[in-house]
């Protein structure tokens, strides 16, 4: 409770939960009131926007806002899935590395240190080509977006935990008799939480504009629009050197808004649990 | 054996993970490409079977079979089956035979082009150097340098600038190249929206070519560039503020050493995390400024790779994403040399074998 409240003091912690609960409600409150279900062509290409389809039309003559919304929807999907997959597998690796050491932490740590420096675009770019245009779901890109995007996490749990393994309590627990694994579920992760969780959210990010990042570069999913397949097609078809601001600028500025207020959040926490980064 | 050179055992320990992590790294990008059902060897295949008609494109199809060792041999042969239908080379063959080409250097010929995969990448690497080395270092620089001052001043200047960095950090590299195309090209056409030089310039050492290469420059570097500067601003500024209140710091004031002395000793201490930081970005660095080459259609290894996606042609891709894993391994090894010999703490821990 109390941490809620220093939270809530920290102005950053307030303009990044409001505007992700902004990006949260548009994505799930607003398909209520605006129908998502059909997408067709109603209009020209790149029709402008009007009193009817207030953020125009795409290339095809779709409505930007149905675009948007299911785009944000995927995002989001992507962005919780491969955060879930990579903060579950770097902190399982970090903690048992951290806490067991001796050989198991050499090879766990040097797996992770291999892994760290071969860059995750490449990885992702020759998985996602393998896989071709008729098998890539947006589940699978999360899935291999969370399976290739663990390894700093882990190397940033295991420094954790490594120092709370030789902290008093740890001892004690072992004196009484506690086996490895309660040690490491009951006496160390609650102190990693909230560390842990401040990595959820930065993976969930990194997910998202993973997610469009390999979209830009037209290997993103195939059976639904993300925000990222919405900037390909923009790209593609000369919405940008034509002017036509509806096709990108608002997909633009839901993925910044997404990035900027969970890193907001992130910081904020970070400042509450880190009382010197106050002041 | 080496234990009487700690230094020198540190750097092969290091050349020795190095060379681990390439040797993965290579395997990786042999076999990804294989996994899916959109693999090489049944794209090219499927070719050699629809080219069958013409006795040229059998021909063609018959050297990426041998080039690439996809396909069995027998006295310089192909080992065909009864429908005359090469036979598939396993696995490991085909593993032996692609490590065999890079051993020599040869990274293949393009599926489409049939132009060595060498030579495109000759032609897109130093674009790629010209603009990601100035620009991932100054920003990196530029950033640290801010984020001092802000850590230091603490006041407006941090107020002022924090959350400036805070926004230019969260924006993926991609999307603020685009806003930039539109508003400084769009809007108010002050730069070109792409490419590395105007086309009807032929690349050459001439003042005119060098000048629109300069103007095309502006984009892309800014795009990255600034977004370096965010991310670095805001590191070096969480550093800053820990060095600050550690005791030696206190004790500097103490002492009532001048204020510059003192900024110089937090400077020096949060700097060497940072290149640490910077080297574990690096990747992520690299793989967002390839991005923005291709919103920019900026002539480098991103664009080349962009195309070669478009037309499946993986000699290409994998050409680029080798080269590119390695030049990021090669960039990361530096870095670790150069904190081993110039951090101090780094420095005491190989003297004392702990490297």
């Amino acid at each position: 409770m109390k941490l809620l409240k220093n939270l809530l003091k920290s102005p950053m912690f307030v303009i990044g939960t409001s505007l992700f609960s902004l990006v949260l409600f548009a994505a799930f409150i607003v398909p209520w009131f605006y129908d998502i279900t059909t997408l067709q062509r109603v209009g020209d290409s790149y029709g402008a926007p009007t009193a009817q389809y207030l953020l125009g039309l795409d290339h095809l003559g779709r409505d930007y806002i149905v675009l948007l919304l299911r785009g944000l929807r995927s995002s989001l999907y992507v962005g919780l899935l491969a955060g879930v997959i990579a903060t579950v597998l770097g902190t399982l690796i970090g903690l048992i590395a951290g806490f067991k050491g001796g050989i198991v932490d050499d090879v766990l740590s040097a797996l992770t240190n291999l892994f760290v420096v071969i860059p995750q675009l490449v990885l992702l770019i020759l998985i996602s080509a393998s896989i071709g245009d008729t098998g890539r779901s947006l589940t699978l890109i999360a899935v291999i977006i969370g399976l290739t995007g663990w390894t700093w996490s882990a190397r940033s749990v295991r420094a954790q935990s490594s120092a709370i393994k030789s902290k008093d309590h740890i001892s004690l627990a072992r004196l009484n008799g506690d086996g490895g694994l309660r040690i490491l579920l009951i006496h160390i992760l609650p102190y990693l939480f909230s560390y842990v969780f401040m990595v959820f959210i930065i993976l969930i990010s990194a997910g998202i504009l993973s997610e469009s990042a390999i979209s830009m570069i037209g290997l993103g999913p195939v059976d639904t629009q993300s925000l990222g397949t919405i900037l390909n097609d923009a790209k593609n078809n000369g919405a940008l050197s034509d002017g036509y601001w509806w096709a990108f600028l608002p997909a633009t500025g839901i993925i910044i808004s997404i990035a900027l207020s969970l890193y907001l959040i992130n910081t904020s926490m970070d400042g509450v649990f880190n009382p010197r980064m106050r002041k | 054996m080496l234990n009487k050179y700690p230094t020198l055992k540190f750097i092969s320990t290091r050349a020795g993970w190095y060379f681990i992590t390439l040797i993965v790294a290579i395997t990786l990008n042999f076999t990804l490409p294989r996994l899916g059902p959109n693999n090489p060897v049944d794209i090219i295949m499927g070719q050699v079977g629809a080219g069958l008609s013409t006795a040229e494109a059998q021909q063609r199809e018959e050297r990426y079979l041998r080039e690439f060792g996809l396909v069995k041999m027998r006295g310089g042969e192909i080992v065909r089956d009864a429908d005359g239908r090469p036979v598939q080379a396993s696995i490991l063959e085909q593993y032996g035979s692609y490590l065999k080409m890079l051993m020599k250097g040869d990274l293949g010929t393009s599926y489409r082009t049939s132009e060595p995969v060498w030579d495109v990448i000759l032609r897109a690497i130093p674009w790629t150097l010209a603009l990601q080395i100035p620009t991932i270092l100054l920003g990196w620089l530029v950033g640290n340098l801010f984020g001092a001052f802000a850590a230091y001043r603490r006041g407006i200047f941090d107020k002022a600038l924090f959350p400036v960095a805070l926004f230019l950090n969260s924006f993926p590299f991609f999307v603020f190249g685009m806003l930039l195309v539109y508003v400084l090209s769009f809007l108010i056409p002050l730069f070109p929206s792409a490419g590395g030089y105007d086309l009807a310039l032929t690349p050459q050492f001439s003042f005119s070519f060098i000048a629109s290469a300069a103007y095309h420059y502006v984009l892309p570097f800014l795009s990255i560039f600034l977004i370096g500067v965010g991310g670095g601003a805001i590191g070096m500024r969480t550093m800053g503020i820990y060095e600050l209140g550690t005791d030696y710091i206190k004790y500097a004031k103490w002492l009532g050493l001048k204020e510059s002395k003192v900024l110089l000793y937090v400077f020096r201490n949060a700097m060497l995390p940072q290149i640490t930081g910077l080297a574990l970005s690096l990747g992520t660095m690299v793989g967002g400024a390839l991005i923005t080459e291709m919103i920019f259609s900026y002539p480098g290894l991103g664009m080349a790779m962009l195309s070669a996606i478009q037309n499946q042609d993986y000699a290409i891709i994998q050409g680029v994403t080798l080269i590119i894993t390695i030049s990021v391994l090669i960039a990361n090894f530096s870095v670790d040399m150069f904190i081993a010999f110039f951090d101090p703490r780094v420095k005491a821990g190989i003297q004392m074998g702990r490297g």
